[in-house]
């Protein structure tokens, strides 16, 4: 402002000159070529485009100019402001660029540390087999059927037609419940097989039935490499009309594909199981045993005894029905090639995490 | 069942060259397990020769009498010159043939003959015993050859000793006690292979004579519904069993006694009746057939004194019972070295008697076994035919012209079999001749005519289609096991092909899925799992001991157990009440094995017993007990609820290139708890967790969780006296919760979520130590009022400024309101709200304040 009624003044003039322009230009541009960063570039912003630069003096000299002369010069001065602020933004830009990257690099850590800070655990390959066929035949209308571990007598042999006397009943390797005081027997026994179950579903629902059953079972075995005194076992059961040993095999087959493949098939022999009749035992073609391609003994199966039928109060002139049963501990021995029952029953948690959750 | 093909021939025409596959697979086929298939032929391998001794040198000097021979085997040794052989067995004599191995050959277990030096001679060979064969258990001398053997020195000695043939080893289903014979197993072969089939119980046997071999009264026909028997007098005691007949029982197993007594288990293995030979000298008087009298004794051939209950039946003489019937015979009455008269005996006993019998006295011989399953009830007079011609022909002596036959057998009822049934139950449409064809293969008299359904409505199972035809059908006697027409249904679809039924997928309703408790257990199983706990399966049963390990008191309700009768170990006879002491055991293995962070969990069933439970009524099977039976009946079941437990050691978060790790302890037992309700589907806020004393916890470090006020599991840091006691790491820590307590999961109703600021304020309480946290953070939240949104405690502080048993717990509040942007002041006068309602229920006082 206090120049503005200033005399004209040659000298002060000379900041218009185009050469101190294109001169101040050129400073500010080697200057910003020189800054190595955003901060360096930034601490050099007041004296190439501050109040006391010589773009912004010269713009004040322009009011002392004949205003013929205004026009000329504060195009001559804009156009110069102008180039220093592109060169301006052009470097901070680069610059900053520069350091996004550097910070980048100094940023970089060794991705093959191990953090397992928080190691997971794991669920048991006999839990998860169980589970896994379970859902297989719940997709397929099944339902989920369970009952207790020490079990009546009469659901675990009578209803399945093995009577007190039956060899049947000697085969199973019993243990007993031991009578309470005074008594003569207890009447139970730590479940044999799944089966008490089918005699438990009957009672209770009516058909038609369509029931898996995942269980643990008991008989009085030693553990060793191939035995063991608890394991496991999945059946199913289903009471409708006109059910055919063909509806089992389909059943059957189905499964096999399910969880070995689309190579798989089974294979029926003659069997006798008290529970059923026609009864089989039967195989499945397992392609991918670790000994080469051959069938695997699976399990047992049959059209439900018309005698259990009508134990559990199903007429068995309207209603048949087939079962069947393996054992999962098996099942898992040779699905993922183990040899050894310890190993499953023993908990080891080395052998239990190498199945993951 | 063991048995030689050659003895099978005899009956059935099975083709000359039929490989031992196909035999097998005929066998499996017909329902038959075969456990092995031993071709002799190839037990032994290399120059097995007959032998003639020519000379014999004793040779002394040694710890025992050793011979040195000279042996004449042909050609065999490629000289024609006498072998030299060294023998340690006694039992020959000059001129005598037996069997030797040559040089190059190999015995049963890998045994390579050569010739070698010992005892100062060259041995050449060896002459051998049936133990040395594989032949059987003789190892009392080396094999001599009978005299009538037809066999010259230098011949192949297979044939001779039976090495020639193959032998099946048979598993038999209790169904099918016809199969514990070759006769039965022939006859099945012959449905299977489609050849002929000799019966060898189809034979002529005389019936009962007026006179009764020896006077025999049976008092108990139920439990004996046939005895017959016959009498052999004069024959020569030192009479041998023929070599056929030895080979074969020892091929089957049978270890060879007597003539007569090897006769008796010779025509069991080959007709499956069970026989009896007593010495007639050493029987006084009558005999009676009768129910044993309450501890009435008897020794039995093996040697064991049996005390007898009623249920036993015997046979006696004037001196009381002289054999346990169908089971096993008595000492007193045996046949021995110097019997000349014998009584063979063959009876029809009741299976179930039997059964009970031999499990009473833990007697499985191989008779009970046949009876148990069922033993044709027409062959007594056809087995004391063949005995008495065995005799005679190998003993001499004059059979008896009396016969006893007490028969009271009665005859089987027909079977009525719709003839459409078989093609209804198995699927696959069988054309009625195809089913009488099929029944009357396996022995059955089949009569057609739709008039039969009318005359026995008692059948079931049976309904034929509408205007129906039936069959009657009257099973054979020798198949027991066909009482029902779904046993008739699975013999036409066993000997037509199991492998012709086809596959067909039955369509199922729709269903329900997984119920609640399934898809939560699975839930938390998986929580649990992704958490770092290792999902084990423990066997259930513990040491009555265990309960004073884990400390609980007197009257703890974990101290009842289920008790096995016959448990494995007599050492853990119960089941477990609680999930930790086999998970307990489980732990100590792993770190046993070396493992140091160890975090287990399993998911099972507690067994309780039901306090004066008694026994469960008897329930028939002719119709379904009625639902007050069953009830009461299940009323006696323990009480089996589901729990959940984890117990850990080590630590929970390892040491790493981050720093230092985590001990595990009674946080993350607590923490376990919470993460099961919480994958259980309980909302956060009906969970409390508060201090409580129970065993086997420290009582120091006990979390009780209680849903809904309803204790509900425990979780903490183990009593150090049951981990002293258990040998378990120190600070072991354990939950254990019963999941079948837990109510069903609420649905959830969605939170309002407000979009506006939140106020945050931090304030630090000061006040006694004893006062839990979790009271403090509900009189907190109770005091604050709805702004209050979150309560986070964030530092427990505890210092000499503050005092002793002082602490100062540290809150973040989080305030927010649903409809407004809060004032300061508003945030504020609800933070002194939740502060003064601390400081009314707790003298909390403001840190700082």
């Amino acid at each position: 402002m206090s120049y503005r009624n200033d005399p004209y003044d040659p000298k002060q003039v000379a900041l218009l000159d185009p050469d101190a322009l294109a001169a101040a230009v050129a400073d500010a541009e080697k200057a910003f070529a020189a800054a190595a960063d955003p901060d360096a570039l930034t601490a050099l912003r007041p004296a190439h485009l501050g109040d006391r630069s010589p773009v912004s003096l010269a713009r004040r000299e322009i009011g002392a100019l004949p205003p013929a002369a205004k026009s000329d010069a504060g195009k001559r001065v804009n156009e110069a402001r102008r180039a220093i602020e592109t060169a301006y933004a052009a470097r901070q830009e680069v610059l900053e660029r520069e350091q996004a990257e550097r910070v980048l690099v100094e940023e970089r850590v060794d991705v093959t540390l191990p953090y397992d800070r928080r190691p997971r655990g794991a669920r048991h390959p006999l839990s998860t087999l169980m589970e896994q066929i379970s859902d297989l035949f719940v997709g397929m209308g099944y339902e989920v059927a369970e009952g207790p571990e020490v079990e009546l007598e009469w659901t675990n042999f009578d209803a399945l037609n093995i009577p007190a006397d039956h060899p049947a009943r000697g085969l199973m390797d019993t243990f007993h419940i031991a009578p309470s005081e005074g008594a003569e027997g207890s009447g139970l026994v730590l479940r044999t097989h799944t089966s008490p179950v089918q005699a438990r579903t009957m009672l209770t629902r009516k058909p038609p039935i369509y029931v898996v059953v995942p269980g643990r079972v008991y008989r009085t075995d030693e553990l060793d490499a191939t035995h063991a005194p608890v394991f496991h076992q999945v059946e199913g059961l289903v009471v409708d009309k006109g059910i055919t040993m063909a509806h089992l095999r389909g059943t059957l087959d189905h499964f096999a594909r399910a969880m070995f493949g689309e190579g798989a098939k089974t294979r029926f022999r003659p069997h006798y199981f008290p529970f059923t009749e026609p009864s089989a035992e039967f195989d499945v073609w397992f392609p991918e045993h670790r000994d080469g391609p051959q069938w695997v003994e699976w399990g047992g199966c049959g059209m439900v005894n018309p005698r259990v039928l009508r134990a559990c109060g199903i007429d068995p002139e309207v209603y048949s029905g087939f079962a069947f049963g393996m054992g999962i501990d098996r099942t898992v021995m040779f699905r993922h090639g183990v040899s050894d029952m310890r190993d499953m029953a023993e908990g080891d948690v080395r052998f239990t995490r190498a199945f993951g959750v | 069942m063991r048995v030689s093909v050659s003895w099978l021939r005899e009956y059935v025409d099975l083709p000359a060259d039929l490989p031992a596959g196909d035999l097998e697979q005929a066998l499996v086929d017909l329902g038959i397990e075969v456990d092995s298939v031993v071709d002799l032929r190839e037990t032994v391998t290399g120059p097995l020769v007959v032998g003639e001794v020519l000379e014999i040198e004793e040779l002394t000097g040694f710890k025992k009498p050793i011979r040195f021979c000279r042996v004449d085997v042909g050609a065999a040794n490629g000289t024609g010159e006498p072998q030299e052989i060294v023998c340690g067995a006694r039992n020959f004599a000059q001129g005598d043939r037996v069997v030797v191995i040559l040089p190059g050959g190999v015995l049963p277990g890998d045994f390579h003959i050569g010739a070698r030096k010992t005892y100062g001679r060259n041995s050449n060979g060896m002459i051998t015993s049936a133990k040395e064969l594989g032949l059987g258990d003789d190892h009392s001398g080396i094999i001599v050859l009978p005299e009538d053997t037809p066999a010259k020195p230098g011949d192949d000695a297979r044939p001779v000793v039976g090495l020639d043939d193959v032998v099946v080893e048979l598993e038999i289903t209790p169904d099918r006690g016809y199969a514990l014979s070759v006769r039965g197993i022939a006859r099945e072969l012959s449905h299977a292979l489609g050849v002929p089939f000799r019966d060898p119980a189809d034979i002529p046997a005389p019936g009962a004579t007026a006179e009764p071999a020896y006077p025999v009264e049976v008092r108990d026909t139920v439990g004996c519904d046939r005895f017959a028997a016959r009498m052999v007098r004069g024959v020569d005691p030192t009479a041998q069993t023929p070599g056929w007949m030895s080979r074969r029982l020892t091929v089957a197993g049978v270890r060879s006694i007597s003539l007569p007594v090897d006769i008796t288990n010779y025509l069991m293995l080959e007709l499956g009746q069970p026989m009896h030979a007593f010495d007639a000298d050493r029987i006084s008087g009558p005999l009676v057939v009768r129910r044993a009298e309450a501890g009435e004794k008897l020794t039995t051939l093996d040697g064991v004194t049996r005390t007898l209950v009623p249920e036993d039946m015997v046979i006696c003489d004037d001196t009381g019972p002289i054999s346990l019937a169908a089971v096993m015979g008595g000492e007193t009455s045996e046949v021995v070295a110097s019997t000349t008269d014998v009584l063979f005996e063959a009876a029809h006993w009741d299976p179930a008697m039997v059964g009970r019998t031999a499990r009473r006295h833990k007697l499985f011989s191989e008779a009970a076994k046949r009876w148990e399953r069922g033993v044709d009830p027409a062959l007594p007079l056809v087995a004391l035919e063949k005995a008495v011609r065995l005799l005679t022909e190998h003993a001499g002596g004059t059979v008896g012209t009396e016969i006893l036959d007490l028969d009271h057998v009665r005859p089987r009822t027909p079977v009525t079999l719709p003839v459409d049934l078989p093609s209804r139950r198995v699927g696959v449409a069988y054309p009625p001749e195809r089913v009488v064809e099929l029944l009357e293969q396996v022995g059955c008299a089949v009569t057609r005519g739709a008039d039969r359904l009318g005359d026995d409505p008692g059948e079931t199972g049976v309904a034929a289609a509408a205007g129906g035809d039936v069959l009657s059908v009257t099973p054979p006697t020798w198949r027991p096991d066909l009482t029902d027409p779904a046993d008739l249904v699975e013999e036409v679809v066993r000997l037509d092909g199991y492998d012709r039924v086809p596959s067909v997928l039955p369509t199922a309703p729709p269903g329900r899925g997984l119920t609640a408790p399934q898809q939560r257990r699975r839930a938390v199983a998986r929580s649990l799992a992704e958490r770092g706990y290792v999902e084990v399966l423990a066997h259930p049963f513990v040491s009555a001991e265990l309960a004073d390990q884990l400390g609980l008191p007197a009257d703890d309700p974990r101290r009842p157990a289920v008790r096995v009768a016959n448990p494995l170990s007599e050492e853990e006879p119960l089941l477990r009440t609680t999930l930790l002491g086999p998970l307990l055991g489980i732990l100590r293995r792993n770190v046993g094995r070396g493992q140091r962070d160890v975090a287990i969990y399993e998911i099972g069933v507690v067994f309780h017993p039901r306090p004066g439970a008694g026994a469960p009524p008897a329930m028939g099977v002719d119709r379904r007990p009625t639902d007050e039976e069953f009830a009461l009946a299940d009323a006696v079941v323990p009480d089996q609820p589901r729990h959940v437990a984890v117990v850990l050691t080590g630590e929970m978060e390892p040491t790493g290139w981050w720093g230092a790790g985590r001990a595990a302890g009674w946080a993350d037992a607590v923490e376990a708890g919470r993460t099961v309700l919480a994958a259980a589907g309980i909302p956060a806020d009906r969970v409390t967790v508060r201090a409580a004393e129970r065993a086997p916890w420290h009582p120091g470090r006990c979390a009780e969780l209680l849903v809904d006020g309803t204790a509900v599991g425990y979780a903490g840091e183990l009593h150090p006296t049951v981990v002293a006691t258990l040998e378990l790491p120190r600070r072991t820590s354990a939950m254990e919760l019963n999941l079948d307590a837990l109510p069903e999961a609420p649905v959830v109703s969605g939170p309002a979520v407000s979009t506006f600021p939140p106020a945050l304020i931090d304030v630090a309480l000061v006040l006694d130590e004893s006062v839990p946290a979790a009271e403090v953070e509900r009189a907190l939240a109770e005091g604050a009022g709805p702004l209050l949104e979150d309560v986070r405690l964030f530092d427990v502080y505890a210092s000499e400024q503050l005092g002793a048993g002082r602490r100062s717990l540290a809150y973040k509040l989080t305030f927010r309101a649903p409809d407004r942007t809060l004032a300061g002041e508003e945030a504020v006068a609800a933070r002194d709200a939740a502060v003064a309602e601390a400081a009314r229920r707790f003298g909390a006082t403001l840190r700082g304040a």
